[in-house]
């Protein structure tokens, strides 16, 4: 449905995205993540004919973007980081202007217009003044004016920015109950947000694509290299003779030391879960436990293991390992330990691409 | 056929922004009140002159209705369109700029020459309309007067008028593509229009032949035949081709601003 092949996009010297490739299928969401300036924005601007790409070949639904423009933008349905709305129309009237330079049939505009206000639930502000509306309604707006000529390619930029928890958990379902119907790409650089949306994921960063995998996979990865953070109530020499006997840790690092409290941070073999035998040594050693948290590493600890050739583990950062066990271990049994921090990601969506 | 649908969706969207805020209602009335007091201006002075006792039998000839009321009213209104048009054109593109919105249009399936050709008859349609207004002032004369003035140079003097304003609304709008901010368009175009407005000082037969070329470029003198009621093709063509050459300018700024983005 979307086919992105070598493109590139330069401001004089500067690349603001040099050489990105992917293809999405038909009625599948694709998370694109990176940082602010990763070039986001950059290629949707190019996806959505906005502007015209430096060099390589961009196609939606079929048309090439540079070639028959007008075929493809009527393909694409576009939500840019800000919504594009006139403070000074109506939602509906926004809405009557929107269907007719998108060319929506004068017979449909009404049946279009009012389901796309249903489908982005703006029913209760429908004869309001846009310049009145909060953030999320415009943004519900700018949704709304995407989806309205139903088309089959949908981009959306950063579509959860600025809104508050509910909103964003509104917006997600929404986007979520597009897919199948519509082809997505949606741009975010909230990782939980991928995971809970998107099929399949295209991580890019500095105008290049550094990753592209499932969440599941790309979670997997995360939560290998990820560490346990411990807060106890002793000594930090008495924390790590109590450590010395599980299995599993690779490394200990003191992230803190004051009036008795010790954090640590504990770096686990790839692939174990450390967190219940560390509690049961702990409490065993009858110290008092104060958390015992999953470090999820955060995006930005990706986009430098992404990219950077060699990958910049934990203990390489603070290189204050005290000791390494002897015996490598096999993965604990899972018996829950009383704080038990949430996973970092919950559900995936399921991964189906034609 | 779609791109008339199109300009006529950016035509009704223009007519919203301008009659949702108070720009249509401010230009239509300051410029109706302008025209009122020129006309009666025009027709004080008329009156005075009609009165002299010098005029009559054997004097000089009566003063005429369209020579001493129509045409210096129109001829005046003339620079009040200078004043006017940056107030119709200062928002049309810089605001969609601002606004962010700029991006729905060029995201959307319709050609920027679709986009400036809507905008610009937006504009023009509201500049029509104050026109239109404003003309119900010389109906009392057309009521009153005996015998009854011409009509003729009337229709042609507010073509004229129309014309000109529209030469303006062109660069105005291609002036509006430079910037975000309207102000700043607003300023740049009034200055422009003052600009284009003095080359006609320079209409006179002692200039030499490069001055004539510039002054042929002022866009009021072209109004002086039409005024006076003379259709000449020479002159539509005149402002046909500034329209033109305005909104060619405009479609080029804002392709252009597609590759600079």
């Amino acid at each position: 449905m979307i086919e992105v092949a070598d493109l590139r996009k330069s401001y004089g010297r500067f690349d603001a995205v040099s050489g990105v490739s992917f293809t999405v299928g038909r009625g599948e969401i694709l998370g694109f993540l990176g940082p602010n300036g990763a070039g986001k924005t950059t290629t949707m601007r190019i996806l959505t004919g906005f502007m015209p790409a430096t060099s390589g070949r961009a196609t939606v639904a079929g048309y090439d973007v540079f070639k028959s423009p007008l075929q493809a933008k009527r393909s694409v349905g576009y939500l840019p980081e800000s919504p594009p709305v006139y403070p000074d129309l109506d939602v509906t009237s926004f809405l009557d202007f929107c269907a007719r330079i998108k060319g929506v049939k004068s017979a449909d505009r009404k049946s279009k217009i009012d389901r796309a206000i249903e489908k982005a639930r703006l029913g209760e502000v429908r004869s309001k003044i846009i310049g009145r509306l909060s953030k999320g309604y415009r943004q519900r707006v700018g949704i709304a004016q995407a989806i309205l000529a139903d088309p089959p390619v949908l981009i959306l930029d950063e579509p959860t920015a600025g809104l508050d928890p509910k909103q964003i958990i509104e917006t997600r379902e929404l986007i979520k109950s597009l897919g199948g119907d519509h082809t997505i790409i949606l741009s975010t650089h909230i990782l939980p947000e991928v995971s809970m949306t998107c099929q399949r994921v295209v991580i890019i960063s500095k105008g290049r694509v550094v990753a592209e995998d499932t969440p599941e996979n790309l979670t997997a990865r995360l939560s290998s290299k990820g560490a346990v953070r411990l807060e106890v109530r002793a000594d930090i020499r008495v924390a790590f003779d109590a450590l010395r006997e599980v299995e599993g840790i690779v490394t200990v690092n003191p992230r803190g030391n004051n009036s008795g409290h010790t954090v640590l941070e504990l770096q686990a073999e790839e692939g174990v879960d450390i967190r219940a035998a560390t509690a049961r040594a702990i409490i065993g050693a009858q110290i008092d436990l104060l958390s015992l948290t999953q470090v999820s590493l955060s995006l930005e600890d990706v986009f430098l293991e992404l990219t950077t050739k060699d990958s910049v583990a934990i203990s390489e950062v603070a290189p204050a390992a005290i000791f390494t066990p002897i015996v490598p271990s096999e993965p604990q049994p899972s018996a829950d330990p009383p704080p038990d921090p949430p996973s970092p990601v919950e559900n995936a969506g399921p991964k189906e691409t034609n | 056929m779609s791109t008339f649908t199109n300009i006529g969706a950016i035509v009704r969207k223009e007519w919203q922004h301008y009659f949702r805020s108070p720009i249509a209602y401010t230009a239509l009335f300051t410029w109706n009140v302008l025209f009122a007091v020129f006309f009666q201006f025009a027709l004080t002075y008329f009156l005075e002159a009609s009165m002299n006792p010098g005029g009559g039998m054997g004097g000089p000839p009566k003063p005429n209705i369209n020579e001493w009321i129509f045409r210096p009213t129109l001829m005046n209104m003339a620079v009040v369109a200078l004043f006017v048009a940056p107030m119709l054109t200062m928002r049309l593109f810089a605001e969609e700029q601002r606004q962010g919105t700029w991006e729905l249009l060029a995201t959307s399936p319709i050609t920027d020459w679709q986009i400036v050709l809507g905008k610009f008859f937006g504009a023009v349609s509201v500049y029509a309309l104050m026109i239109a207004t404003s003309l119900l002032n010389f109906a009392v004369i057309f009521y009153y007067a005996d015998p009854r003035p011409e009509w003729k140079p009337v229709l042609t003097g507010a073509l004229a008028l129309l014309l000109m304003g529209s030469c303006f609304i062109a660069l105005g709008a291609f002036l509006s593509t430079l910037t975000k901010n309207q102000i700043v368009a607003g300023i740049l175009s009034f200055c422009l229009f003052l600009a284009i407005w003095t080359l006609s000082w320079l209409d006179n037969p002692m200039s030499s032949d490069p001055v004539k070329v510039l002054a042929y470029l002022g866009v009021t003198n072209h109004m002086d035949d039409m005024v006076k009621g003379v259709l000449d093709s020479k002159d539509i063509i005149f402002y046909l081709s500034f329209i033109g050459f305005g909104l060619f300018l405009t479609q080029q700024s804002v392709e252009s601003r597609r590759w600079r983005e």
